[in-house]
């Protein structure tokens, strides 16, 4: 561990809750594919035609694929892995 | 390789729909179609129809539109947020002609529509005092909208209201009058649900209902209120609130509707909830143990009058509720809620003070209605939140609400905006043979029960009034007025090589003899000259009839005959056989009087044309020759230089007929109208040029073949204003659509020569003739790039395969969540054998309209049609088995079948999307009989997949299963397996073959070239792939080393093999070579490499290639989701490559778009653009300021007309 670590560490905290979504050196594999299906979903909802093509695929009305896909981003890769003592 | 990109057909679908008074006179609906282009609709009160006033190209993804007006001000402002990071408001300038002014653009974010970004949500303060910009995630800003000075509008810089961890569902502005402006917020808080491994957080999470308050004094944004609300709220509906100045009353008690899955709450802080259920139909296909979802509002409109208001809220079948509060003052006492009528799903609605409701529907034609009552004392039953206990406000749901729907009650459909959205697939072929020198474009459009296939033509369509039987062959016809003030037409004057016929127009149309018209030879032209005049010219003289008994003749001198003549109605040119030229001029007396000398000309003149009487003017000025020599002069008729020699242009062909008019468009004149001067030449082609109205010399000649026949050339009317209409094989009309010149072919029979007709039965008819019949007609609808013909289909279609030697074609149809037919009389039966009451009358509802009732995931209606495009009929319907769905067509060629064409079908039973799984998938092979007309089922095969792409093969079926590619031949019972590879990564979503060569598309990794070996063993081997993932929707062979494919994010690209590896592969004969060479970047050994890439900002769902304009080059033509066509066309010349690339760069840096959104981003959303020029973009210097196109004209080194010019040729060029 280099000094760097502790005295970097103040401001990355702050960038990091402005930042969503942003990764660090521990960030898990379940962090990472959350965010990124946070990241996808929103995605979808942002683009119309997009969100237009998956509910034609999906036989629902674009509000409530809008609606069940913004759902979604509550929890999208199931539930978080136990913490585990190193 | 470079490529532009051109727009066909525009998109149609709407993703936003609202309602103001953005011109300040009237109301009008903005509407944003395809998240792309922004379009005003207003209302024709006289037709009842939506007219389109202005569009526009916003180059970026809007995602929200809002209106708002600031306080004492009569017009709305627009407000869009989009992927461009930046607050937009733009306003609608209604002259000189009605275009969108950017006003304001303020940078708050990064551009795309990211998570924390705000822009997903947009919520106005009634009063239009401020506006907060949404994300779906955290960030939520607050601008004050306040005017400067000088009195513009002048946003404040933004105020924070962020919240980490939240996701949010819904927003809203609160109406709080003139109190701080409020909004409301559905919030969802992650952070507790991150953190807990047990997952009983999750479950717990709750929804809340947030208040924030922006308040103007202190200039901050407080998070005023937040309650937990129903966990399944999904949208929230401002309600009227604020005391009215000047009667202390209150308009309403604020706060809001809180729509949630089943129940609908209104709410406000510190208030006691109202909660009503959504009324639901009964399913009559419910069975027991089933659990039945929930139903939510997707759209909701309300309205105030006179005080009161109510709302219309739409639930996911389409049924309309009417919402209404009983309040006194701030509090309510009771929220009802009852069915209205049922209309197509909507994206928006909007209501208009003059009655009417627009339905912005989510897929296929947008309609209008008008309302005929307010349902405030009909039968329907009413549920009221005082019928439940505590207002309703309690735990757990309330009981079900029943109604029955039933057709339009309260409204009556009056308009319908045809929409080609959603375009799921589509083949570009001419099967009309030798009736059509184009190719027509069929598709297969709509969602479920309103799905169509249409069949698109260029041009515009004609309704055809009239068409009888004449005694000759005609050859020109004309309509005359007996008076000046006349409103209608009097006659009908037929010419024929010996004679004329003149009809009159009154109950019938029946031949007339006293009229004063020499019938014994044949007219040249005839005209109503000023007041009550007539005048015929024939061949060897005119006849002025001034009254019944008064006719003034004139006679072509000795030995010479009239050969042409052109009139107005003061002024009358003629061209002698001697190639001389005659003036006349109406005088004082209101007659004809001759100009003193005769012109000569250097030829003998074959056609004359002076442009009709300019308003409040006593002539035109110029008078155009067309003389054999191929010449074209312009003569004065000024009365200083009459008869001179203007200026004179050469032709490449003898003229066959001329025409002066003056039209408007605004890319040459802004202000006025520009005399054109139409050249028709013997060799088909016609020549547009514009004559300067000081010096008559000519500039700006544009050229486009019309048709094999040498074009003659009419001036008309269209829909009131000024048109030319051109015929050779085709019918052409030039006309001004939104201020611009189109030309464009009509859709109806080789016309020989036509002329405007205005009768009390059709005041804006045509009448023309074709052979020996005389035709009248209308055109109904300008500004339409294709006319379409539509055939309804059951389900949604998926694909459509053509039959080869006949004009049939197959579409496969699939709706999920939808019981088919046999499942329906399964479930009737079973639950009628259970003794179980079934009402079947929302069976017998029509489904077009109703939809279908919903089943679960995993239940499918599917069936294969055989469609005759020609006729629009359906020849032939297959249902497929319960649950059973199908996903790809193929026409194949077996040799157990003798090498005739039989048709393929992919199916999967059960399946389901998330997770992706089905029970089992098949292939059903059908047998084609009666040149493709029938179809009779062979047999079927099982797979453990489902087959989402098959393709022929030689003699061999290739069917994508799954992640594996296999070869079948036919059998006698099944298909037989002969090989597979099953190397594919995600799943076979394409196979195109090509010669020996199988290009595979999968779902997520892009192309994969293969080739068959049957030598030592039969081997399908992957020899190259793409080194870039891609998520394809689409795949055409360019040629046979390059492919163009189009992926689900809106990405057209092309790649292409080196010459080296394709030569080699095609060399080996046993692949051997193949199957040992080292993969590379643990693929295949040889990569594509990237030629070109375009985003076109909207999935695009099939790709032809295909030469769509006369004797015009191969084009990529593609179709998208959103309902648009496009084209990309290769450049010829690098010379034109360099010009439009600088000519982009130009507009480019102008940064037009009304987002804000930076063209070469928006182009290159996913990967940078590559080798393709934007032509949309490019067309837009059209709309320029005249400076602005100076200036780059002169960095072109070329001038404005030169630049219009070019642009032009490459659109017409190569399509439409």
């Amino acid at each position: 561990m280099s000094e760097l670590r502790y005295t970097a560490n103040t401001s990355l905290e702050q960038l990091h809750a402005r930042y969503t979504g942003t990764g660090h050196a521990d960030t898990t594999k379940y962090e990472l594919l959350t965010n990124q299906h946070r990241d996808t979903l929103s995605s979808i909802v942002g683009h119309p035609p997009l969100l237009a093509y998956l509910s034609i695929a999906d036989g629902e009305c674009q509000a409530r694929e809008r609606f069940e896909v913004l759902e979604r981003m509550l929890q999208p890769c199931g539930v978080p892995p136990a913490k585990t003592d190193e | 390789m470079h490529l532009l990109n051109l727009t066909l057909q525009p998109a149609t679908a709407v993703s936003n729909a609202v309602v103001g008074s953005f011109s300040g006179k009237g109301q009008e609906i903005l509407v944003v179609h395809g998240a792309t282009r922004l379009e005003i609709l207003k209302l024709n009160p006289s037709t009842g129809q939506l007219d389109s006033i202005c569009t526009s190209e916003a180059f970026g993804t809007v995602r929200n539109v809002a209106a708002f007006r600031l306080a004492g001000m009569t017009k709305d402002y627009i407000l869009l947020s989009s992927d461009s990071g930046r607050l937009s408001i733009v306003e609608l300038v209604i002259s000189p002609t009605p275009h969108f002014e950017s006003l304001y653009q303020e940078v708050y974010g990064k551009s795309g529509s990211r998570r924390t970004v705000p822009g997903q949500f947009l919520a106005v303060d009634p009063k239009g005092r401020s506006v907060m910009y949404g994300a779906v995630e955290k960030s939520k800003l607050v601008y004050i909208l306040n005017r400067n000075s000088e009195g513009k509008l002048f946003p404040s810089s933004p105020l924070e209201a962020h919240k980490n961890h939240t996701i949010m569902t819904n927003l809203v502005g609160v109406d709080t009058g003139y109190d701080n402006p409020m909004f409301a917020a559905l919030e969802i808080d992650y952070g507790e649900a991150d953190r807990d491994p047990s997952g009983e957080a999750m479950q717990t999470t709750e929804k809340y209902l947030t208040f924030y308050e922006l308040d103007l004094g202190l200039n901050h944004v407080v998070r005023k209120w937040s309650e937990p609300t129903d966990r399944r709220a999904n949208l929230l509906v401002q309600v009227p609130g604020g005391q009215n100045a000047n009667t202390d009353r209150f308009d309403g008690p604020s706060g809001v509707l809180v729509c949630t899955e089943d129940h609908i709450i209104w709410k406000h802080m510190d208030a006691d909830a109202h909660r009503v259920p959504i009324p639901r139909r009964r399913n009559p296909l419910a069975q027991r143990g089933e659990t039945s979802r929930g139903l939510i509002i997707v759209a909701a409109v309300t309205h105030k009058i006179r005080g009161a208001f109510f709302f219309l809220l739409q639930s996911e079948d389409g049924d309309l509720y009417k919402v209404t509060i009983e309040h006194e003052g701030e509090d309510v006492r009771a929220m009802r809620i009852k069915y209205f009528d049922t209309v197509p799903v909507a994206m928006s609605l909007c209501i208009l003070k003059s009655g009417y409701l627009f339905v912005a529907s989510e897929f296929g034609d947008q309609h209008l209605y008008q309302f005929q009552s307010l349902a405030d004392d009909d039968d329907e039953q009413e549920w009221s939140s005082t019928d439940y206990k505590n207002n309703g406000d309690t735990e757990g749901p309330l009981p079900y609400a029943f109604f029955s729907p039933r057709p339009l009650q309260n409204m009556l459909a009056v308009d319908n905006v045809s929409s080609l959205d959603p375009i799921l697939d589509a083949q570009v072929v001419n099967l009309l043979g030798n009736a059509s020198d184009t190719p027509q474009i069929y598709a297969a459009c709509g969602r479920g029960p309103r799905s169509t296939f249409r069949s698109l033509k260029h041009g515009l369509d004609v309704n055809v009034l009239v068409s009888s039987g004449l005694p000759g062959v005609p050859n020109a016809v004309w309509t005359l007025k007996l008076n000046e003030e006349d409103e209608y037409d009097s006659y009908i004057v037929l010419s024929f090589p010996n004679g004329t016929l003149v009809l009159s127009i009154g109950e019938t149309i029946e031949e007339v003899s006293d009229t004063g018209f020499l019938s014994s030879s044949p007219t040249l032209a005839v005209q109503q000259l000023a007041h009550a005049g007539l005048l015929q010219v024939h061949p060897y003289g005119l006849r002025h009839i001034r009254a019944a008994d008064r006719v003034d003749e004139w006679a072509a001198p000795p030995g010479t005959t009239i050969v042409s003549a052109t009139t107005n109605p003061r002024q009358v040119v003629i061209a002698l056989s001697t190639a001389e030229l005659v003036y006349f001029e109406l005088d004082d007396e209101g007659s004809l009087s001759e100009y003193g000398e005769k012109k000569s000309l250097p030829g003998n003149a074959t056609c004359v044309s002076i442009a009709d009487l300019p308003e409040g003017r006593m002539r035109t000025p110029f008078l155009a020759v067309g003389c054999d020599n191929q010449t074209v002069h312009v003569i004065s008729l000024e009365p200083d230089s009459t008869l001179d020699t203007l200026s004179l242009q050469a032709l490449t062909a003898p003229p066959s007929d001329i025409c002066l008019a003056e039209i408007f468009d605004t890319s040459i004149d802004k202000n006025r109208a520009t005399m054109f001067l139409t050249i028709g030449l013997l060799n088909g082609v016609l020549l547009r040029t514009v004559v300067d109205p000081v010096d008559g010399s000519l500039s700006d000649t544009r050229l486009r073949f019309l048709g094999a026949k040498p074009p003659r050339i009419v001036r008309s009317n269209v829909h009131g204003s000024p048109a030319v209409m051109a015929f050779s094989s085709r019918t052409w009309l030039l006309y001004t659509y939104q201020d611009l010149l189109q030309t464009q072919p009509l859709i109806y029979d080789t016309l020989e020569y036509a002329c405007n007709l205005s009768a009390s039965m059709c005041p804006d008819g045509l009448i023309g003739i074709s052979g020996n019949t005389l035709r009248i007609f209308t055109i109904p609808k300008l500004g339409e790039k294709l006319k379409q013909d539509s055939t309804p289909l059951t389900y949604t279609p998926r694909k459509i395969v053509g039959y080869p030697y006949a004009p049939i074609f197959y579409t496969i149809e699939a709706d999920h969540r939808t019981y088919g037919p046999k499942a329906i009389e399964r479930i009737v039966s079973e639950k009628k054998a259970a003794g179980d009451k079934v009402d079947t009358s929302l069976l017998e509802l029509p489904f077009e309209e109703f939809g279908r009732p919903r089943a679960g995931a995993g239940h499918w209606a599917s069936l294969v049609r055989v469609i005759d495009p020609l006729t629009n009929d359906t020849v032939q319907t297959l249902e497929l088995d319960e649950d059973e769905a199908a996903f790809s067509a193929a026409v194949c060629y077996f040799e157990r079948m003798g090498g005739e064409p039989t048709l393929v079908v992919g199916t999967g039973v059960k399946t389901t999307f998330v997770p992706r799984s089905c029970k089992e998938g098949w292939i059903r092979v059908y047998a084609i009989r009666d040149a493709g007309r029938t179809l009779e089922f062979m047999h079927k095969t099982r797979t453990d997949d489902v087959p989402l792409a098959l393709a022929a093969f030689q003699g061999y079926l290739l069917a994508g299963v799954g992640k594996s590619l296999r070869l079948y031949e036919m059998g006698k019972k099944a298909l037989l397996r002969k090989c597979e590879n099953t190397g594919f990564p995600t799943g076979v979503a394409t196979i195109n073959v090509i010669g020996a060569r199988i290009i595979v598309g999968d779902l997520q990794e892009s192309t994969f070239f293969c080739v068959y070996r049957s030598l030592p063993t039969r081997q399908l081997l992957i020899f190259a792939d793409d080194g870039q993932p891609r998520w394809l929707t689409s795949v055409v062979n360019v040629d046979y080393d390059t492919v163009c494919a189009a992926d689900k994010f809106g990405n057209i690209f092309i790649n292409r093999l080196e010459e080296r590896v394709s030569e080699k592969v095609d060399d080996d004969p046993t692949g051997a070579g193949i199957l040992h060479e080292k993969g590379f970047l643990m693929g295949a050994a040889h990569k594509t490499d990237l030629v070109a890439h375009y985003n076109v900002g909207s999935v695009v769902t099939s790709l032809n290639k295909v030469s769509v304009a006369p004797g015009g080059r191969d084009v990529v033509v593609y179709t998208t989701v959103s309902g648009a066509v496009g084209a990309l066309i290769p450049f010829i010349s690098n010379d034109d490559v360099e010009f439009m690339t600088t000519l982009e760069m130009h507009i480019r840096s102008l940064n037009t778009s009304l987002v804000g959104r930076d063209h070469l981003a928006y182009r290159g959303y996913y990967a940078p653009v590559k080798s393709v020029v934007d032509g949309d973009l490019c067309e837009s210097f059209n709309l320029l300021p005249y400076p602005q196109q100076q200036a780059i004209a002169a960095d072109l080194d070329r001038n404005v007309g030169e630049v219009l010019k070019k642009l032009e040729q490459l659109r017409t060029g190569s399509v439409f």
